[in-house]
């Protein structure tokens, strides 16, 4: 290979993966791209533009249908539309209203968000004062976890900029338009991402959430009408305004548009933060941006939607992704943490560990999830020991529905969908727990034991050397062809660690 | 910001110095790059690209370009041309400032392509 000056050097840019050439980037569009604190080079990227073009041409009318023509639904989780959202709020007059950003980011393997702030948080500034411009509102604030220090660090910096540059101040493009934002620093609670939670926390009291409605539109922060949105949406908004809302209607599915950012990981070669265009099936993202599952093994499900999702099996592996095509099949699009899982994944196990997850996140202001998840958290704990019933795979289908009608917020109502679209797929799985008191994926500890094959131990002593409770002893028996004695292991005392098959220098040890 | 024609200046002119640059060198230092080790990186070719160098060879901390598992990530644009360096530390760096940034010889062996 010759590395001359001004040639291409085959393999050597990013351009040329093909983790990159499948994706179409809109939303990160200056992540990596631009130095995000320097607030010029995102001006010189068309930055501010949108906001300068809404405020001198368009009426907060044209800039609210503009968004409702676009298709344009929320990155959040729940995929409302957004220019609905707007005009709700935009219809409640009121001498005060407010502009909202969700940067919680709660769910476990989630930086979707954190990237954008990070590599461009102006983008979230200008989408902002665009709203504030097309509802009435004069103030914005995010509300940012704590636990995203360079975030809130490089969003200081952006509204300190745009502040200096009157981007963010009185008197905008000397339009008469005010408008400011502040940062509000959330201590990392999951549930402080549901929309009422949120505004709670920002007013300064304990984050919990309340029934709607009334919907913030009508009464949010401070009881004001109000709109929140999630980063990755308001990412998308200034390039809508730019472009026109056919051109990002012209991108996805009939009633997905856009691009949807996934945090890529899991049993796959490439993980990292992918934008794709709605629509894109499932196996283009695995095998094709993803690079596929590494040693060759079976895919077996994309978990997506996070402790409020599904699990994808392998019979929809083709399914294009949208909001409503995963919701047919039983899961979500969620805010875009997408898991893949191999054959040695154990299904009961993912539910058990996003059941975990939403046993300490529930805030324990209602029963049905305070109580509820622990019930159905106690009866998978144990399945996975060996102690389940087929009255319990009954009954936990029945609590997960209850827990699902009777919550409060959006956490308990989708807290049971790891169980219940796992038992949808995979009872044989659950059955096998139940029934033989076997893993078939070889995770659940108390179902699995380890032996060693008499016959093709060396008798080298490996995995008696390396087992941290000394359970393993060797016989007398000395197989045909080998010199030394072979070892046992005392299931008894047995703690399931691992270590001595992966010592083992002959396979001859296995679980089951 | 008083008017479009206010705003266009600064795009304008930022763009006329974004143009004058030949190699625009960009360090990822998000979260994940700086976990990784992005900032004993960035201080080698900031402190390497000095005096007159500087003219015309810009080094700036940038995002994520979502490449997880290859961070830390160091990229240099040359007009169209792209070169990413994956999994750098600063003695990578240090080759990477006497080779390319400074001789224009690619360093392949520690580009995306021969890491992938
Ligand atoms: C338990 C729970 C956690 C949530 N966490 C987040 C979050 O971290 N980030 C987010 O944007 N939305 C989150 N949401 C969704 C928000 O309530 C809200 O729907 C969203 O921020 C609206 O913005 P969008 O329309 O732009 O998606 C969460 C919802 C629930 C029920």
């Amino acid at each position: 290979m010759t590395c001359s000056n001004d040639k291409m050097v085959a393999g050597a840019s990013l351009n040329e993966t093909e983790f990159f050439k499948k994706q179409t980037r809109v939303a990160l569009r200056n992540c990596g791209v631009i130095d995000p604190c320097n607030i010029n080079e995102y001006i010189a990227r068309d930055g501010y533009a949108a906001l300068g073009k809404v405020l001198t041409e368009m009426s907060s009318e044209d800039v609210i249908q503009t968004l409702l023509d676009s298709g344009l639904r929320g990155r959040g989780g729940a995929g409302f539309p957004t220019g609905l959202k707007w005009k709700f709020a935009a219809a409640n007059a009121d001498d005060q209203k407010y502009v909202c950003c969700n940067a919680d980011e709660g769910d476990p393997g989630a930086f979707m968000d954190r990237s954008v702030l990070e590599g461009d948080p102006h983008v979230v500034l200008e989408a902002m004062a665009i709203a504030g411009y097309a509802i009435g509102a004069t103030q914005g604030y995010i509300y940012v976890r704590a636990e995203y220090p360079v975030a809130v660090e490089r969003l200081q910096l952006a509204i300190k900029q745009a502040r200096e540059y009157g981007l963010l101040g009185k008197n905008i493009f000397e339009s008469g338009f005010d408008f400011d934002i502040d940062l509000r620093l959330g201590a990392g609670a999951f549930v402080c991402g549901e929309e009422t939670a949120l505004m709670t926390s920002i007013e300064g009291k304990r984050g919990e959430p309340h029934p709607r409605p009334p919907f913030p539109a009508k009464s949010g922060l401070f009881k004001k009408p109000t709109i929140l949105n999630n980063v990755e949406t308001w990412a998308n908004i200034p390039q809508i305004i730019l472009n026109g809302a056919d051109w990002f209607a012209g991108m996805g599915t009939e009633k997905s548009k856009g691009t949807k950012v996934f945090a890529l990981g899991g049993k796959i070669k490439n993980t990292g933060l992918v934008e794709i265009p709605m629509g894109t099936p499932l196996r283009e993202v695995v095998e094709e941006i993803g690079g596929g599952i590494p040693g060759g093994k079976k895919f077996k499900a994309a978990q997506t939607g996070g402790p409020s999702g599904g699990c994808i099996p392998a019979q929809h592996f083709d399914v294009a992704i949208d909001y409503d095509n995963l919701i047919a099949i039983g899961s979500m699009m969620g805010s875009g943490g997408l898991i893949v899982m191999d054959e040695d994944n154990c299904m009961v196990d993912i539910a058990k560990f996003f059941l975990e997850f939403t046993v300490d996140e529930s805030c324990g202001k209602c029963t049905p999830c305070r109580v509820g998840t622990r019930r159905l958290l106690e009866m998978l704990d144990k399945i996975t020991k060996g102690q389940g019933t087929m009255q319990d795979l009954e009954e936990m289908k029945e609590l997960c529905l209850y827990i699902k009608a009777n919550s409060l917020c959006g956490l308990g109502q989708t807290a049971p969908n790891p169980v219940l679209s796992t038992l949808n797929y995979f009872y044989d799985e659950y059955v096998a727990h139940v029934k033989d008191k076997r893993c078939p994926a070889g995770v659940c500890k108390d179902l699995l034991s380890f032996t060693i094959d008499k016959d093709k131990c060396i008798g080298c002593g490996l995995c008696a050397r390396n087992c941290p409770v000394n359970c393993i002893s060797q016989t007398d028996y000395v197989a045909p062809g080998h010199k030394l004695a072979s070892y046992v292991i005392d299931s008894s005392k047995c703690i399931k660690c691992g270590a001595c098959m992966a010592n083992c220098k002959v396979g001859a040890i296995s679980k089951k | 910001m008083k008017s479009l024609a206010e705003l266009q200046a600064i795009k304008d002119k930022t763009n006329q110095e974004l143009g004058t640059v030949e190699k625009r060198v960009l360090v990822g230092m998000a979260t994940c790059g700086i976990a990784a080790g992005a900032s004993p990186v960035y201080d080698v070719l900031a402190n390497g690209v000095q005096g007159d160098l500087a003219k015309t060879v810009s080094v700036k901390q940038t995002g994520c370009v979502g490449i997880c598992q290859y961070e830390p990530v160091v990229e240099i644009y040359e007009g169209d041309k792209r070169t990413t360096y994956v999994k750098m530390t600063a003695e990578k760096a240090q080759k990477v400032l006497e080779d390319h940034i400074k001789n224009g010889k690619v360093v392949y062996e520690y580009t995306i392509g021969a890491n992938n």
